[in-house]
């Protein structure tokens, strides 16, 4: 559903992404592992226009993403959830209002319904007693799965993480790689950039594995993890996994 | 020292002191209203837009009040800008006109104090908005503006005070504000520092009030802002 053609990108004269080249089938889980610098987020941040791409394709269901038609942007961007490392909820509103905000300015979905919705995805998320809430309240787990709830309510076709526990203290990692997993098995298509290898063999189906802002091996999970081809993945999983 | 003279001439002082708030009104509020014009031109994709903006902000900001006011006050109605006395008020045209200087300067200052307050919102809000499908302007009214008022509003009011001070130099023309009415009654009187003093005084009480007035507004927006 998800291709993603001979893409570049540089900043100035630095080349970030060298031919990027792989495509994501509805309900896969593909996790994206790399050393830092690799040009892992900005890949993903290129999937929904939050960076332009310089050359190549990116198509989701056969609409090819372009930053020449605001709404074909729009659009792409409304099937695509994104999750960030470091929530960006909006502060002046309540959870509530967080979640409910794109469904009804963006989608045009009747409050009471988008409210209704949005009580099931906080339920969903273990966070029933927090939807009057603001932001500033919640512990950063809390804040991390009500953006996961966010970017359900649009209901979206892929959600992309973006290495969504890096900024949470270690006790919290866990409640959101939780519900991540859940989403997983509810057959959620998710990319996931994340450094937290366990969590990549045991909910990815398959493994990017990124370096020098090439995609150097892809594979199952559980082989990519245990079993690295190439001698770069083999050298970053020998230090990640030690 | 003798300030006798205050009992007979405080209805100068009155009237002045009314003729520079209202100065100062009128030029915060067109100047609010231009300096969000200039701070979104200078925000702007289109470069011949943020350059004219750019040149704008930076030619006001780096010249003086008196000179851009003498300029439009003696070249506006030269070249046959004559505005006529509107609503009864007599030299309604000569109020317009440094209300006009007044805006033309504080507009820039304004101008950048929007889009200082702008782009001190943190980019991640504007790429949440933009990966939620908002478009520019939603993000713009729902998600940035809102929070940028926290940074803006008390700048803003600083920028009154800064205006009904700087005000004064309406005075040079004409215009008949506190530090004018300070200089006639100092003629009247003969006394060479007690009206200067006095109007000091006035000037000092208004600005005062205000930044006290806005250190309360700021305090409820942070209890607002802290829930």
């Amino acid at each position: 559903m998800l291709h993603i053609k001979d893409v570049n990108k540089s900043f100035g004269k630095h080349h970030v992404l060298k031919d990027i080249n792989f495509h994501v089938e509805q309900g896969e889980v593909v996790a994206i592992i790399g050393p830092s610098g690799s040009g892992k987020s900005t890949a993903l941040r290129c999937l929904n226009g939050l960076e332009v791409h310089d050359s190549g394709t990116i198509t989701l269901d056969g609409e090819v993403l372009t930053h020449d038609n605001a709404m074909v942007l729009q659009d792409i961007r409304m099937k695509m959830g994104m999750v960030f490392q470091n929530f960006h909820l909006f502060p002046h509103m309540t959870v509530l209002e967080n979640i409910t905000f794109s469904p009804i300015y963006v989608k045009n979905i009747d409050k009471e319904q988008a409210t209704q919705q949005a009580l099931e995805l906080l339920a969903r998320v273990g966070l029933s007693d927090k939807a009057q809430a603001y932001p500033s309240q919640l512990s950063g787990g809390q804040k991390q799965r009500v953006a996961i709830a966010r970017a359900l309510a649009m209901e979206p076709e892929v959600l992309l993480f973006d290495e969504p526990t890096s900024a949470l203290d270690p006790e919290m990692v866990n409640e959101v790689l939780q519900v991540m997993q859940e989403l997983a098995e509810q057959g959620m298509t998710m990319i996931v950039v994340t450094h937290e290898m366990g969590f990549a063999k045991e909910v990815a189906n398959r493994i990017v594995f990124m370096a020098d802002g090439e995609i150097v091996e892809v594979a199952a999970a559980k082989k990519l993890i245990e079993q690295p081809q190439t001698k770069r993945a083999q050298a970053f999983l020998a230090n990640v996994l030690k | 020292m003798n300030y006798g003279f205050v009992t007979e001439y405080w209805p100068m002082y009155l009237s002045g002191a009314g003729v520079t708030l209202l100065l100062a009104l009128f030029t915060v509020l067109f100047g609010f209203a231009f300096g969000i014009l200039f701070a979104f031109a200078k925000l702007s994709k289109r470069k011949w837009l943020s350059l004219l903006a750019s040149a704008y902000i930076e030619i006001v900001r780096g010249t003086p009040l008196l000179v851009q006011m003498l300029i439009v006050f003696y070249m506006l109605p030269t070249f046959g800008v004559n505005i006529p006395n509107l609503f009864g008020i007599a030299k309604f045209g000569d109020y317009t006109l440094v209300v006009i200087a007044l805006v033309i300067n504080s507009s820039a200052y304004i101008a950048e104090i929007i889009r200082g307050g702008i782009q001190a919102v943190d980019k991640g809000q504007t790429e949440a908005g933009l990966a939620l499908g908002m478009s520019q302007s939603l993000l713009m009214r729902k998600i940035i503006l809102p929070q940028a008022i926290k940074n803006i509003l008390p700048a803003l009011g600083n920028e009154f005070i800064v205006i009904i001070k700087e005000s004064a130099i309406v005075s040079v023309v004409g215009i008949v504000d506190i530090m004018f009415a300070a200089q006639q009654i100092r003629t009247a009187t003969y006394l060479p520092f007690e009206p200067l003093i006095v109007a000091a005084v006035i000037y000092f009480v208004m600005t005062f009030t205000l930044s006290k007035i806005m250190n309360y507004v700021e305090g409820r927006m942070k209890q607002d802002a802290t829930h």
